[in-house]
């Protein structure tokens, strides 16, 4: 047992435990910070995986910005416990089922194709976040721009919907 | 070095539990989290493929992904907003004008 296999162990433990949290919570905020923690061990092992940018943009960007979002709904609308309603009776019926089978599904498929799949071999040429910064400017160029459009296409609707009415 | 399909395989984990807290919550923000949760899974298969094929595309992709989780949470939380407004609940149950 070395020591990535038993560093990747703990953070995945730690990101299963926070999901399986974000369901068993009544309460948002909990569930809220629970997906902090799950976000904080995927960080973990894009570091392992030696992915140093991703890793700080999802610390940055989700931890940070997206999830602090999330918690200022929840304290804006004052979100209390979840009420337990049983108007639809679809989801306990075929939820739990099909949950499963998609899990079984996709760790049935990657079980199969893990002979194509080898572990990988570092590159160690160039520094990663700069071969990356390579990629996102050059081949990938118009996409990143095309990305500016969409956040301010979305910072658009967003006043538009949580504006007060009657002013706009 | 940790084989590959062992992170494909805790992306899977995380998908079918956000699949599920999808179809279990009954709160809309927190139904907006698992989401998030499942954008998350597959952003970790992502740059597992991206280390194994050692091309950095994957990478990028994840980029994307975080771009596109960004502005979907502010519009979602924006609509989550006016819903609560004209509605007073956060249960999907009783937002139901479109249900027979």
């Amino acid at each position: 047992m070395n020591a990535p296999l038993i560093i990747f162990f703990v953070l995945a433990a730690m990101a299963v435990v926070g999901a399986l949290s974000l369901i068993l919570q009544r309460h948002p905020i909990h569930s809220a910070l629970s997906l902090i923690v799950v976000m904080v061990a995927l960080a973990g092992l894009y570091l392992l995986m030696g992915a140093e940018f991703v890793a700080a943009v999802q610390i940055i960007v989700y931890g940070g910005a997206i999830m602090v979002l999330f918690v200022f709904v929840i304290m804006l609308l004052n979100a209390g416990v979840e009420e337990r309603t049983n108007l639809s009776k679809l989801a306990g019926f075929a939820g739990i089922p099909l949950a499963v089978a998609l899990t079984g599904f996709l760790a049935a498929a990657v079980a199969r194709s893990q002979d194509t799949v080898q572990a990988a071999t570092q590159t160690g040429a160039t520094a990663p976040t700069k071969a990356l910064a390579n990629l996102l400017f050059q081949d990938f160029v118009y996409p990143f721009e095309l990305t500016s459009f969409l956040i301010l296409v979305a910072i658009l609707g967003a006043i538009v919907l949580a504006a007060p009415r009657g002013e706009s | 070095m940790v084989p590959t399909h062992y992170y494909v395989i805790l992306s899977a984990i995380l998908f079918g539990l956000g699949v599920m807290a999808f179809i279990f919550k009954r709160n809309i923000i927190t139904i907006f989290m698992s989401i998030e949760l499942m954008l998350n899974a597959v952003n970790l298969a992502f740059v597992a493929f991206s280390q194994a094929l050692n091309k950095l595309d994957g990478q990028v992709f994840v980029l994307f992904v975080i771009v596109v989780a960004a502005a979907e949470a502010t519009v979602g939380l924006g609509i989550i907003i006016m819903i609560v407004r004209n509605r007073q609940t956060l249960n999907v149950e009783r937002v139901d004008l479109l249900k027979l």
